[in-house]
């Protein structure tokens, strides 16, 4: 267990290595969602209340996650590095959880910057909110590795992607919304958790089976 | 190991009598809504497709889920079928359940009808199945990752509906509202006539694609062995 | 334990799609043995070794391997390491993924064996053809396996590179079991107790 989680700490640490050194996703991620939050300003008519304003921030936050996951394997395609740790003796799922905790590190990072500058522009976040925020990156991170990794090995990859990643992604933003606007936020956060528990389980099982033959 | 299928003549035969039956009933036998007249109707085809489509769905998962475990050869196209199937029996949902709208409410479209909603987002989901399967070259890699995705599918049919079921807390329900089959006997009988029927014609359907299929590949591989 | 083969093949197939690469291959390899495989391009030389390896399943056939991942080495077409990473974090990550006992030592010798030390700190990107094929070397070799699969390993390698490789490949012969695919047949003539030509698709 512990030569495990060794493991996925090895894998996470070189993901947040290489993106240090080469500074190329997550620089793009925080202007991406900076920019889309400009953008919904001015997409929103002017007296529509704060509500719709969440509806948006679960859209950028969803869009933002998904450049960074169009990234995520990258650095293992290069050099055919992916084989190299397909072939390790170590648990394939182990390469699943190393690279969903970098990317949820990336993408806790953007929104650092993405949340107050939502607060600033449009409106204020409470705890609910930020606990929606928390456990849908989660989903968001665990799901998207996986399918992630299905993209890379098909020829079409950047325009497969959003197509796979958005009707998975469609609870995830039913139960974001939910706990910023809703008058029984605990609902929406225990469905979030449900989602992340049923796919983060189903991802950590399935991943061996999408980089194996 | 398997044992000797029906006939699909004699199923489709069945089929076809089945569904004769069904319109039989449908028309002559069920008694005629108080509310919504003769558009309730639709409901005796709507459902029953629903149900078979989630059924296809299911198949497909079950089949994705043998080939990940026990490396069939016959999985595979058995899997992308039953997902072929369902996408065409989802899209007959949302068409149906479109007339039914139209019929009952004058919209061609709701979101008030938690169903709909969710047929909708699994439509696009499975859609995307197609575009992934062919973006990869045939082979072990492509059967594998097609059927973590059909699962992944199945997966989503409960976590959808009841993510839908809450967001209809904040989507503003319109006024529409569409009751219940309180069934008398007779609607209920002929509604099991009506599922029965398209059942088994969604059964001929996929024996008949399957086979279409699985001659398809041989045709090839034959090529290839004659091939100089 | 000496008599049981490694390596058995039996009626191996491998298409892809419409396109059989490999029809109906049958060997066995012993411990200690070393195959050299040749072919022309397109004969199948590199999905053979990806068999061996696990890399891919055969389509047809069986081929089972005796031994497990953790005692099987692969240099392939491609270096299997990051480009952005050194080449000392590089063998930090495989090292720990194959749990090399004394990881530190048996990098820094590899490095020594193989000339790259004084480029241990250097990113891979930075690093000539050569470089990074002694690299996949030293990573293939850093968990000293059992079985050892090489593809066409040379063509990448310098004058000095490749002298480095008999060398290392020398000291295997008996020892480890190899199976080297290569457009240079007549180097590996003293070591190898096997051939397969793989005829053209």
């Amino acid at each position: 267990m512990s030569a495990y989680l060794g493991d996925v700490a090895a894998l996470a640490r070189k993901d947040l290595r290489l993106e240090l050194r080469a500074r190329d996703t997550l620089p793009a991620m925080l202007l991406f969602v900076l920019a889309t939050l400009v953008v919904f300003h001015f997409a929103l008519p002017a007296d529509v209340g704060d509500d719709p304003a969440y509806g948006l921030l679960w859209v950028a936050l969803v869009f933002t996650s998904l450049l960074g996951l169009a990234r995520a394997w990258v650095p293992e395609r290069e050099a055919g590095a992916l084989d190299g740790l397909v072939l390790a003796p170590s648990d394939r799922s182990a390469i699943w959880l190393g690279k969903t905790i970098a990317s949820l590190a990336f993408l806790a990072a953007a929104e650092v910057v993405a949340l107050p500058a939502f607060v600033l522009f449009f409106a204020p976040l409470d705890a609910n909110a930020l606990a929606g925020v928390v456990l849908a990156s989660v989903g968001i991170c665990a799901v998207g590795s996986l399918v992630s990794a299905m993209a890379a090995a098909s020829r079409g990859r950047e325009v497969l992607l959003p197509l796979i990643f958005l009707p998975l992604a469609i609870p995830i933003v039913v139960g974001g919304v939910g706990s910023s606007i809703s008058e029984e936020p605990a609902k929406f956060l225990a469905f979030l958790g449900l989602y992340d528990a049923v796919f983060a389980i189903l991802s950590w099982a399935a991943f061996e089976y999408v980089v194996t033959e | 190991m398997s044992m000797r299928k029906p006939s699909l003549t004699l199923l489709a035969s069945l089929a076809t009598a089945l569904a004769a039956v069904a319109v039989a009933m449908i028309f002559f036998v069920a008694p005629e809504d108080a509310d919504q007249g003769l558009s309730q109707k639709i409901f005796y085809v709507h459902v029953p497709i629903a149900l078979t489509a989630y059924a296809c769905f299911g198949l497909a998962a079950w089949k994705a889920f043998r080939l990940l475990t026990t490396r069939g050869d016959r999985y595979d196209l058995e899997s992308y079928t039953g997902v072929h199937q369902g996408t065409i029996f989802g899209a007959l949902t949302l068409v149906t359940g479109s007339i039914w709208a139209k019929a009952s409410w004058g919209v061609w479209w709701t979101w008030s009808s938690n169903q709909l909603v969710l047929f909708l987002v699994l439509f696009l989901f499975y859609c995307a199945y197609f575009m992934l399967r062919y973006s990869i070259e045939p082979g072990p890699r492509r059967e594998r990752i097609s059927a973590v995705y059909a699962l992944f599918g199945v997966a989503l049919v409960p976590v959808s509906f009841l993510a839908i079921r809450l967001a209809s807390d904040f989507i503003h329900p319109t006024v529409f509202t569409r009751d219940g089959p309180q069934m008398t006997g007779e609607m209920f009988a002929a509604f099991c006539v009506s599922w029965a029927a398209i059942t088994l014609l969604a059964y001929v359907m996929y024996r008949v694609e399957l086979a279409g299929k699985r001659t398809d590949a041989n045709l090839r591989e034959l090529r290839e062995v004659l091939a100089p | 334990m000496a008599d049981t083969p490694l390596v058995v093949a039996r009626g191996v197939e491998r298409r892809y799609g419409a396109r059989r690469v490999l029809r109906d291959l049958s060997f066995e390899l012993g411990h200690g043995d070393a195959l050299v495989v040749t072919g022309p391009n397109g004969s199948g030389k590199t999905t053979l070794l990806r068999l061996l390896v696990g890399l891919a399943v055969p389509s047809r056939g069986t081929l089972e391997v005796g031994v497990d991942r953790a005692r099987l080495g692969f240099v392939g077409h491609e270096p299997l390491v990051y480009r952005e990473l050194t080449a000392l974090e590089n063998l930090d990550l495989f090292g720990r993924l194959y749990r090399v006992p004394e990881r530190r030592e048996r990098i820094g010798m590899l490095l020594e064996r193989f000339g790259l030390w004084d480029a241990r700190g250097e990113r891979v990107s930075a690093f000539s053809r050569g470089m990074t094929q002694r690299l996949a070397l030293c990573r293939a070799l850093l968990h000293e396996p059992e079985l050892l699969v090489l593809d066409e390993p040379h063509s990448a390698l310098d004058a000095q590179g490749a002298e480095l490789l008999d060398e290392e490949l020398d000291q295997l012969a008996g020892r480890s079991t190899l199976v080297v695919a290569t457009h240079e047949p007549a180097r590996l003539d003293a070591l190898s107790t096997a051939r397969l030509a793989l005829g053209a698709a």
